[in-house]
């Protein structure tokens, strides 16, 4: 798919299975997720809480805490590396450099009892080797980039003497400390308001576009990744459930789960007086693996054949679904 | 909506938390969380109240309930002030308003069964006897889609979505006329939000309450409100009905406030401008003078900064306080 248009891939992630041990039980977190990333790509990854695509991500990087998370199965190729399968140390030096990442919470990402000037230094000293000096200069350049007003003064300042927004800016200023490839942002502004949230989301698009680096951009907002990806991974219990490029998957949402969360979704644009769709029930817990479409209990269209998971197939030019029923049709999809 | 007759007016409402330092707990500094709002909610309509965090909105809304007394100001409910009743007055007229809160997880006592939970109300205000208690929150339950057999259950048994119907289940137990619903589906997923929303409708309808609806998010405030009053430190913006405001916004914040929101369509994204704000929201301790929103208004003049403007009635039911509109 990210071969279609010349790019090349960077980031091809295969089978990617990954449990936690939990007193519960297994959680089933991550059930054979495979995708693709392209170079100056910016893909987004959409889903509820639980759906996995937090887990997805933390654990191509290697972050899932182990234990309780294990990783079963699954290749991330990355420069010919595979990361899952990298000693700690060779992780720790793509994490930061080469895959650069911000989180949801700019408060508990960063270090309340170390300076910003410090913290945002460490991976400039750390990667590529800076003195003290060189780190600091280029830390100023950096806070700048990322609009801190008067950043030589605010070297010295801790976190909790900036705002929420400005912390993401921090966050995003270390994430571009050592021009990464691949910028992963989870939730980047979940926790600011929306008109800080358009600030972060105009500079991550301008820096992007400045450095042509790729950017998975992890959201349960399916407006903000109207906005700014390209192409979209929709994620249900553990599973991608649709694939396609941004405008495809907009207006011609093919699983049942993307339709029925698409037509959930008040819009600021119009006001018609309609009813919510709502989706019946609730996400699986995943303490059981998914026997058959893990969105079956849910589903308008379920079936006898859906106890049977669909496999994620392409049914149009890089579009493809994970569903037995075609909903236009009316009928069986050729699988 | 506008030929029904006004349910709460609520007038010039102040609120100030006092700021306390030092050995002796001096006042150093005050908080103006609410400085002076004024609208009139319409019995039946749901009114909507937007802003971004501690803009005062859901201090606006306790204050309203009496939750937290105001510094001043009134808040007429019917035919009386809230402000001036106490004691056995107020507890009385309780009855009449009640709450459904934010965090379904923080405001259900998990030391409480279900039954326990929405029954409550009931008990506190000496209002039935254990029988008929148990009748009526088997009909709560009922009303909210909750399994009535799930009562004797305890909260962390329930999903945040449950949760939220088992607060809406204990906010209607007194046949409350007015409802303040403070955010109350920020907490949950998105397929689960459209659940809530529809059953928010739904009871609306069948029991003719009115909300006051506070929220951030400004597509669901549209979805959801017949009039709507957007909020910035501590002061209203703007007031209009939900069609006036979300298409001829005139305020320089509600326009950039709408801009922001983004929409979940690519088609329109592409084409959309947004104004962006710089800076952040001031803090409520020391708000700027004259216009509150003078220090990120694409449009501020020297005259921002000198006076305070005034609260307009702009054109018929539209309201804005700026000196540029």
């Amino acid at each position: 798919m990210s071969s279609s248009d010349g790019r090349q891939t960077i980031l091809k992630v295969e089978d990617l299975v990954t449990r936690f041990n939990t007193p519960e039980g297994i959680v089933y977190a991550v059930n054979g997720v495979s995708f693709e990333l392209a170079e100056s790509e910016t893909l987004g990854v959409v889903g509820e809480s639980g759906c996995g695509k937090s887990v997805t991500m933390l654990s191509v990087l290697q972050l899932i805490p182990r234990p309780p998370g294990r990783i079963v199965n699954g290749k991330a190729w990355f420069h010919e590396q595979d990361l899952l399968h990298l000693a700690p140390e060779e992780i720790r030096a793509v994490r930061g450099a080469q895959i650069g990442m911000i989180f949801q919470d700019p408060m508990t990402s960063l270090n309340p009892v170390l300076t910003i000037g410090k913290q945002v230094s460490e991976p400039l000293m750390l990667h590529l080797g800076m003195t003290k000096k060189d780190a600091e200069e280029r830390v100023v350049e950096l806070l700048r980039l990322v609009g801190i007003p008067e950043a030589d003064k605010r070297l010295a300042q801790y976190p909790h003497q900036f705002s929420g927004g400005m912390r993401q800016r921090v966050m995003i200023a270390m994430a571009l400390a050592c021009n990464p490839q691949i910028l992963i942002a989870d939730e980047p502004t979940t926790a600011l308001d929306v008109t800080i949230q358009a600030q972060i989301i105009e500079l991550v698009k301008k820096l992007r576009d400045e450095i042509g680096m790729a950017v998975i951009w992890i959201t349960h907002d399916l407006g903000v990744v109207a906005g700014m990806a390209q192409r979209v991974i929709v994620m249900y219990a553990g599973y991608i459930i649709e694939e396609a490029y941004v405008k495809e998957l907009y207006s011609n949402p093919t699983h049942p789960y993307t339709h029925g969360l698409l037509n959930s979704l008040p819009r600021l644009d119009v006001s018609k007086e309609r009813r919510l769709t709502d989706i019946p029930g609730l996400p699986p817990l995943l303490l059981e693996q998914p026997i058959g479409c893990p969105f079956k209990p849910r589903c308008p269209y379920g079936f006898d054949k859906c106890e049977a998971n669909p496999p994620l197939v392409e049914i149009a030019v890089n579009h493809k679904v994970a569903c037995w029923w075609d909903v236009k049709e009316g009928g069986l999809r050729n699988v | 909506m506008s030929e029904n007759k006004v349910l709460l007016k609520v007038d010039n409402l102040v609120k100030h938390f006092p700021i306390m330092a030092g050995v002796f707990q001096r006042q150093v500094g005050v908080v103006h969380a609410v400085d002076g709002i004024s609208f009139e909610v319409r019995s039946g309509e749901t009114f909507g109240l937007v802003g971004e965090s501690g803009c005062g909105k859901s201090t606006a809304g306790r204050t309203i309930l009496q939750l937290y007394r105001p510094t001043s100001g009134h808040v007429f409910f019917g035919d009386a002030d809230l402000v001036k009743l106490k004691g056995e007055e107020l507890r009385r007229m309780r009855q009449r308003m009640q709450m459904i809160f934010q965090d379904p997880y923080a405001s259900l006592n998990p030391r409480m069964t279900i039954r326990e939970i929405v029954g409550e109300p009931l008990v506190v205000h000496d209002i039935a006897k254990s029988k008929q208690i148990d009748e009526r929150v088997d009909q709560l339950m009922d009303l909210v889609r909750l399994n009535p057999g799930f009562a004797s259950r305890y909260p962390h048994e329930f999903s945040g979505g449950q949760r939220q119907r088992i607060g809406i289940a204990r906010a209607l137990a007194l046949n409350p006329e007015f409802i303040v619903c403070d955010e109350p589906i920020s907490a949950l997923d998105v397929s689960i939000q459209a659940q809530v929303i529809n059953l928010l409708e739904d009871l609306q309808h069948k029991l003719g309450l009115t909300y006051l609806f506070i929220a951030h998010d400004l597509s669901m405030v549209r979805h959801i409100s017949d009039r709507v009053a957007v909020m910035y430190l501590g002061i209203l913006a703007e007031l209009a009905s939900r069609e006036e405001l979300y298409e001829h916004p005139l305020h320089p914040y509600t326009q950039a406030l709408l801009s922001a929101v983004p929409v979940p369509d690519p088609f329109v994204e592409e084409k959309r401008k947004r104004i962006i704000l710089e800076g952040d929201v001031p803090s409520p301790v020391n708000p700027p003078s004259g216009c509150r929103f003078r220090t990120r208004c694409p449009l501020a003049e020297k005259i921002c900064a000198e006076q305070t403007p005034a609260w307009r009635e702009i054109t018929p039911d539209h309201w804005a306080a700026c000196h540029m509109v």
